[in-house]
């Protein structure tokens, strides 16, 4: 790593002072003057007419300015956008006529505070006539299953089937078969913060302004549409800090209703979330989705093919949820050699609360999968897991390695990283640990998987489901401006949720131009001044915003060493750049320094060579560098350039008694090339283990038969705490990317794409004993239980 | 529906600050919204994040919880009463920034209103003490590792 100047080195992070000291701005901490407050009146039914809705009684109270309902509002705006093709699904943010899941937003009253809102909310009167509902995927497919939007004629949204490769000839030819399902009931990333936005309309420059906790990719765009405005009529203030997104925090219909209100009544509006809003109305549940895998395998273990049908109930209405189902199309064999794959693609309405984009995007779930049938392969074959992973790993002397579906893993040294993590934990300690808890009558287990992470992609996974929605174009930007005093500001086009991007800009831009980091401020344009962006998503910023900053800064050092040939009258190649200086080789003395060079670039255009630009800046703006290419005729396709990798190790005990799951020794060995920030990378990498243990063991979005959301709140749904997540370990190794410009790849979804894989193997290992094995995520307290209880049984 | 206001005087961060609030103001909603003391943050509003947490007496409490008019009379130290007073960051967070022991930011003043308490009353804890003191604050970001090496380190440096 040396030799980089300050990428990858012990750094503090720039953002972590202002929040330490109470000093962020978050969206709930924008008061605008004059501000009115939203509530609103959610659907008590899953599925319903609405048969009148009487706000006589609110709009009574004092301090109500209006009630609105979605017959106006359906009418005054237009329909977000459905990413599959199914035209005929419209979705508002105000329920009209009928309501579609329990929740479900019917009317919103503004008032002068948010106390009053809720005051006059109660008082508004919805008569509703129950319409059957359907809360089961596969019940939903069925004929006759109520319609959730009957105008499209059925609740499948999307169903594509790919086959890659001789996949019947390898079923055929292998020694041995297995099938299964896996489960992974609905949970979501769940930010500390919910959900919010602030809008204020301007009638005399027709602006709307925008404050919003958001990561959502054409966001004003989309808002500027459904509000049937132009896109230069939204202006979104990306300089508000986001308390967490994960993936969840899309809001379009949030936003476009509080737009709406602002604009209606001509003063600022503002609507934030409560919890129970946000868990069972803010549309942020993740995939909801169950596996039917069949594996064809050797009697040596080697892999031959996997046939995987996915179904995923992604709720009432769609956005890019559906597309959940497509990245994992980009890892369809996981780490692993199989040279056949058949991929069975699913999503159906159901009256649930809309499911949006999570963390991995859908690759959890699949990792999960795929990481059980490893498992269940091994326990078939009695062969040690461990051994079963190594066999078919893809080798380190194969990459570039191209998967059947058509996507490129650009490097890596899995094997490598797995006896890493192997190392870290002990594992031969471990086992003999293991093996005396059972002599002593205790369950124990040792769980491990070995996932990939895709990172960096364009979208063309919305392309590869949907024909006529010709996505591929996934770019990002950064501007750098050095000023007169020679001060360095890097200028991005996004809103942060944690991910640290005034580190990654500022060490970045530092880098290339080999100014100190802590010296480069980095600021967000607003969205009316912005370079094209695609905000955080895809573990892509490492790769698409670091990448844009270089490239902008290496614009600037390239402009600095024009101006200094241009003076010193010789050729760039004789220059060498160090600090910010110029020099002649080999002549230190015959040199300009940062300053002078900055001097001519503001002020001295008697001494700026031709045909450059006076002033001192540089944009950078640029696509995935694995570019754009449309799907072929097989649904091949690349859309991510870079595979990070991680290897899980975690050990647990479980009561018999009571079925908890106790977690010990956790080390995750883990690959993501180049680390810009080693701390930052640790911190996401930790979380989202965390993240994984309440997917893998505590956190579900249960709905009751008659379509209620039973876990509404964090007495129900429950996070993991600092009790249930142990001391985390993580090792690193480097596999530089050939494809980017530090060898960095994306780390953002780390941790959360193999731990919940890796838990499912340890209770599975604890449970082996009895004969007992579980399938379905969350493993809660009771069905671990009953797994003992039944195994007992057996 | 005009609402009875009570008058109440309430400490905070050292300072006396004398109002007169609904009875069904929450402590969290009068320091956020009347004091404009946006470093306190609601998470869930019942209880169970605790990212609203702020010192009553020196002990940690839910703000979101408790009535403006039940912290009549006490005093309320929220995270900006937690620097020293020329503006420089406590020990613990400059630790929190020395192990990036954060990422959004949003459960941090709590986690630290939750530490401090600890330091305060037990100045070299065990993991164990650190993960049970800050057990009723929720993250989402860090998965606790940092922020419990954060603790770790500012005990160390309190040495």
């Amino acid at each position: 790593m040396s030799e980089f100047r300050y990428i990858g080195k012990k750094r503090r992070a720039k953002e972590d002072p202002r929040f330490v000291s109470g000093r962020g701005r978050y969206v709930a901490d924008v008061a605008l003057p004059g501000m009115k407050h939203v509530a609103l009146v959610a659907s008590a039914h899953a599925s319903a007419r609405i048969a009148a809705i009487d706000a006589k009684a609110a709009l009574a109270m004092p301090g109500v300015l209006a009630v609105v309902t979605g017959e106006e509002f359906c009418a005054g705006t237009d329909s977000l956008v459905t990413g599959v093709d199914a035209p005929k699904l419209t979705r508002f943010a105000l329920a009209r006529d009928v309501v579609r899941y329990a929740g479900e937003w019917v009317a919103a009253v503004v008032a002068d505070t948010r106390a009053l809102a809720e005051d006059a909310a109660e008082r508004v009167e919805v008569d509703y006539e129950p319409l059957p509902h359907v809360i089961d995927a596969e019940r939903a497919m069925q004929p006759g299953a109520p319609l959730v939007h009957p105008a499209h004629g059925s609740n499948v949204i999307l169903h594509r089937k790919f086959v890659w490769g001789p996949v019947e000839e390898a079923f055929a030819k292998a020694g041995h078969r297995l099938a299964f399902r896996a489960s992974w009931s609905r949970s979501a990333t769940v930010p500390i913060e919910t959900f919010g936005v602030a809008a204020q309309w301007n009638a005399g420059t027709e602006i709307l302004d925008v404050w919003a906790s958001i990561q959502m990719p054409k966001y004003p765009d989309q808002v500027a549409k459904a509000l049937r405005l132009p896109g230069n009529a939204v202006r979104v203030h990306y300089d508000v800090d986001v308390g967490g997104s994960y993936g969840v925090k899309r809001g379009l219909k949030h936003t476009v209703l509080v737009g709406y209100l602002a604009r209606k009544l001509g003063v600022p509006v503002r609507f934030i979330e409560d919890r129970l809003e946000n868990m069972r109305g803010g549309d942020m549940q993740g995939p909801d989705r169950f596996f039917d895998m069949q594996v064809a395998f050797d009697a040596d273990g080697t892999l031959r093919s996997w046939k995987i049908r996915a179904v995923d109930d992604v709720g009432a209405y769609a956005g890019r949820a559906p597309f959940q189902l497509g990245k994992p199309i980009t890892a369809i064999c996981g780490p692993y050699r199989i040279p056949a794959v058949e991929y069975d693609a699913t999503s159906v309405l159901t009256n649930k609360t809309p499911q949006e984009a999570v963390r991995g995007f859908g690759q959890s779930p699949t990792n999960f999968a795929m990481e059980r049938t490893l498992d269940r392969v091994a326990a078939y074959l009695k062969m040690d897991r461990i051994e079963l992973r190594r066999k078919n790993l893809i080798r380190k002397e194969q990459f570039p390695y191209t998967i059947p579906s058509g996507s490129t893993y650009d490097s890596g040294d899995y094997h490598a990283v797995l006896d890493k993590a192997l190392a870290a934990i002990d594992y031969p300690a471990l086992v003999r640990a293991r093996d005396e808890a059972r002599k002593s009558g205790k369950l124990a287990g040792i769980g491990i998987s070995t996932c990939l992470e895709p990172s960096g992609g364009n979208s063309a996974f919305e392309v590869l489901l949907n024909p006529k929605n010709e996505t591929t174009t996934w770019m990002d930007s950064c501007l750098v401006r050095v000023d007169l005093a020679g001060s360095v500001t890097g200028v991005m086009n996004t809103s942060s949720s944690g991910q640290g991007h005034e580190s990654l800009v500022s060490t970045v831009i530092g880098e290339v131009l080999e100014r100190d980091p802590s010296t480069v401020r980095v600021v967000r344009a607003d969205s009316l001044q912005a370079l094209p962006s695609n905000s955080p998503v895809g573990s892509r910023m490492a790769i698409m915003l670091g990448g844009a900053a270089a490239g902008a800064a290496r614009k600037i050092r390239e402009t600095l060493v024009a101006i200094a040939a241009h003076n010193l009258e010789c050729a760039p190649a004789d220059l060498e750049y160090r600090g910010g200086d110029v020099a002649l080789k080999g002549v230190p003395g015959r040199k300009l320094t940062w300053d002078q060079l900055v001097e001519i670039a503001h002020r001295k255009f008697h001494r700026m060579p031709p045909d450059v630009d006076p002033g001192l800046q540089a944009t950078f703006v640029w696509e995935v560098p694995t570019g754009g290419a449309l799907p072929d005729a097989q649904g091949r396709v690349q859309i991510y350039p870079c595979y990070s990798f991680e290897a899980h190790l975690v050990y647990v005990e479980i009561d018999p008694d009571t079925g908890k799951p106790r977690l010990g020794k956790y080390v995750c060995g883990h690959d993501c090339g180049v680390m810009i920030n080693p701390d930052i990378v640790h911190g996401m990498t930790f979380g989202g283990i965390a993240h994984g243990i309440g997917a893998a063991l505590y956190e579900k979005f249960s709905y009751t038969e008659d379509g209620q959301l039973a876990a509404g709140t964090f007495m129900d749904y429950l996070l993991p705490s600092a009790m249930e997540v142990p001391p985390l370990a993580i090792v690193d190794h480097c596999t530089p990317s050939p494809l980017t410009s530090f060898g960095q790849k994306g780390s953002g979804e780390a941790g959360y794409l193999g731990a919940p894989a890796a838990i499912a193997s340890a209770v599975n290992d604890a449970l082996a004993p009895l004969g007992a094995s579980l399938d379905a995520l969350p493993m809660s307290h009771l069905a671990i239980w009953n797994a003992i209880h039944n195994g007992k049984r057996a | 529906m005009s609402e009875k206001l009570h008058p109440v005087s309430v400490e905070v961060n050292g300072v006396r600050r004398e109002a007169q609030v609904p009875a069904r103001l929450s402590l969290v909603d009068f320091l956020r919204d009347e004091l404009r003391l946006t470093g306190t943050h609601v998470g869930c509003e019942h209880g169970i994040c605790g990212a609203c947490s702020v010192m009553l007496d020196g002990e940690p409490v839910r703000s979101c919880l408790m009535y403006t008019v039940q912290a009549d009379g006490h005093k309320v130290t929220t995270v900006e009463g937690l620097a020293k007073p020329d503006g420089t960051l406590s020990i613990l967070q400059d630790s929190f920034c020395e192990t990036h022991g954060l990422q959004c930011g949003y459960c941090t003043p709590g986690m630290l209103i939750a530490a401090q308490a600890l330091l305060d009353a037990n100045p070299h804890p065990s993991e164990e003490q650190i993960r049970d003191a800050i057990g009723g604050n929720l993250c989402r970001c860090t998965g606790y590792q940092q922020i419990v090496e954060a603790v770790k380190l500012a005990a160390e440096r309190t040495k």
